[in-house]
């Protein structure tokens, strides 16, 4: 379990984040309104410098950041790669981030990298790889982590575990935080065809320390049923806005991130998001 | 076969069959929702190489290229989560690469792309003040070495890659016949620039980037080039910003 004796000295506000795009950069530091944090992908801080990590220590004496790591492969059957554990501690060592979060996934087999976040099976051999993957990132970099729930697409027969026992249960071997991400669950939900607020029901929102907002697609299965992809290409979904507004009404306000990554509108588009979280942020209960 | 070995070998060949026990909500096989991990990963590793191969990209046309990345992902995988820097095999992959065989000099706009890469990410280091240049006593210049700064890489080619990528990034005139050139990549700010080098200048700086003294590296440039211009090559990594430090070198 994880010494959290010494807190970072930022938290995240619980108000509008957006997750960071170079080209915004000129535009956030004119008039960065409603959006009062940022959240960056680690990866794409791992060089030794030039404009991306000018940029970053810029705009980190200005907003507090949250680190958001896109390629660790917490559920790889294969032991974590230390170098990339290295390159994350390099990073928040010296960024000193207000959070840091990764994915209930698995991305890389043998060395070599997918570069998407793939489903597990829930089962007890997987329930222990991943909170001993959890254990280890918090060991190493010296703070509690976050776990984001992931946006499913198929079920496997061999899961004995629901994913947000399966959370739970994470949680409660590593001390960890949650990452609810309110669009996968739209996903997952409408793709399972589970019922969305059940999840959140049977989530453990005490754990919660961020919500992510982002854009999906929609296609079709082989028998014609409704098959959503997660794209982040978009703007939020009326429904998830609505899921969302539900999960504040229990929880209060918590930081919540507009997720853009492909289709990157200009900055005021982007902004427009922001605004519409921060309108449910600001009537849900303190 | 490990259930993520069968998984990550689906993925990246269409033609294996979907792994057992992916099941859709009625408990069927899962079929066509498997495809989204299959497309995920061959589309978004197909655009980490258009951000990496801008020139290339346009010099074969999109859809070359989108096939040709799809031929490239599935012999290459990434071995880090780092992917800017993914594509390293990219110039060897195009000289085995037989619809291209015909362009010989795709090789190395790919050095030259790979090293603007690697250039915009490397570390920062201070320009050296070119006073400090001329402070040393003339007897004592040819024994100094000049160290080039981290974002600095050196292309050279036979054919007239700087020329090629300037008419197909800035929309320069291409050239008119096929010549060798030493390109220089370098990072005055945070944008690196691709400089076709004058004559001996890609020896000269080669030999800096080995280590030599500024005497040998002279040396190795006028072997290479009856009009070396010593003055023009210091003037030209001075203002790009490209060395960092002198040392008297023994
Ligand atoms: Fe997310």
């Amino acid at each position: 379990m994880l010494d959290t004796t010494g807190t970072p000295p930022q938290t995240l506000p619980n108000a509008p984040g957006v997750g960071y795009k170079p080209q915004h950069f000129a535009a956030i530091m004119e008039d960065p309104a409603p959006v009062e944090w940022l959240e960056i992908h680690a990866e794409n801080y791992m060089g030794d410098g030039g404009r991306p990590l000018a940029q970053l220590r810029h705009l980190a004496e200005r907003f507090p950041i949250s680190v958001h790591g896109v390629g660790l492969s917490i559920g790889g059957a294969d032991p974590l790669d230390t170098d990339h554990l290295k390159r994350l501690k390099h990073l928040c060592d010296w960024l000193n981030p207000a959070s840091f979060s990764e994915h209930l996934a698995w991305s890389t087999h043998e060395g070599f990298y997918l570069n998407d976040l793939i489903a597990l099976p829930y089962t007890e051999e997987t329930v222990t790889r991943v909170a001993d993957h959890v254990a280890q990132v918090q060991d190493i970099l010296g703070r509690k982590m976050l776990l984001e729930n992931p946006s499913s697409y198929l079920a496997f027969a061999e899961s004995t575990y629901s994913e947000t026992d399966f959370l739970t249960e994470v949680v409660a071997r590593t001390g960890c935080g949650l990452l609810l991400d309110i669009n996968n669950v739209f996903i997952s939900a409408t793709n399972q065809k589970t019922g969305a607020i059940d999840y959140i029901d049977a989530f453990p929102l005490d754990h919660v320390g961020e919500f992510h907002l982002g854009g999906h697609d929609q296609d079709t299965d082989d028998t014609g049923a409704p098959l959503l992809i997660d794209s982040h290409g978009r703007e939020v979904a009326d429904p998830v806005w609505a899921l969302f507004d539900y999960t504040l009404s229990k929880t209060g306000a918590r930081p919540a991130l507009i997720e853009w990554d492909a289709n990157v509108p200009e900055w005021p588009e982007l902004a427009a998001e922001a605004a519409r979280a921060a309108t449910i942020l600001q009537k849900a209960p303190a | 076969m490990s259930r993520q070995s069968e998984f990550a070998q689906a993925i990246l060949n269409p033609d294996l069959p979907v792994p057992e026990g992916l099941q859709n909500p009625e408990g069927a096989p899962a079929g066509k929702r498997f495809s989204v991990y299959r497309n995920n990963v061959a589309v978004s590793l197909s655009e980490a190489l258009e951000v990496t191969f801008p020139v290339i990209r346009k010099l074969v046309g999109d859809e070359f290229f989108k096939a040709m990345a799809g031929v490239f992902l599935r012999q290459h995988q990434p071995n880090s989560p780092v992917l800017m820097f993914y594509g390293a095999e990219m110039p060897a992959f195009l000289e085995g690469f037989e619809p291209v065989a015909h362009l010989g000099y795709l090789p190395d706009i790919a050095r030259i792309e790979l090293a603007l890469c690697r250039s915009y990410h490397a570390a920062d280091t201070p320009p050296l003040d070119p006073t400090a240049l001329q402070a040393i006593a003339p007897d004592d210049l040819l024994k100094t070495r000049l160290h080039l700064a981290p974002p600095v890489h050196l292309v050279h080619s036979k054919w007239p890659v700087g020329s090629i990528f300037h008419a197909n990034s800035s929309g320069d005139t291409p050239p008119t016949e096929m010549h060798p050139e030493d390109i220089l990549i370098t990072r005055p700010e945070f944008d690196p620039q691709v400089t076709v080098l004058p004559s001996g200048a890609g020896a000269f700086i080669a030999a800096l980037i080995d280590n030599a003294t500024l005497g040998d590296a002279l040396k190795q440039a006028t072997i290479t080039s009856g009009d070396f211009d010593l003055t023009e090559t210091l003037g030209l990594l001075l203002s790009a910003g490209a060395i960092t430090k002198i040392s008297k070198g023994t």
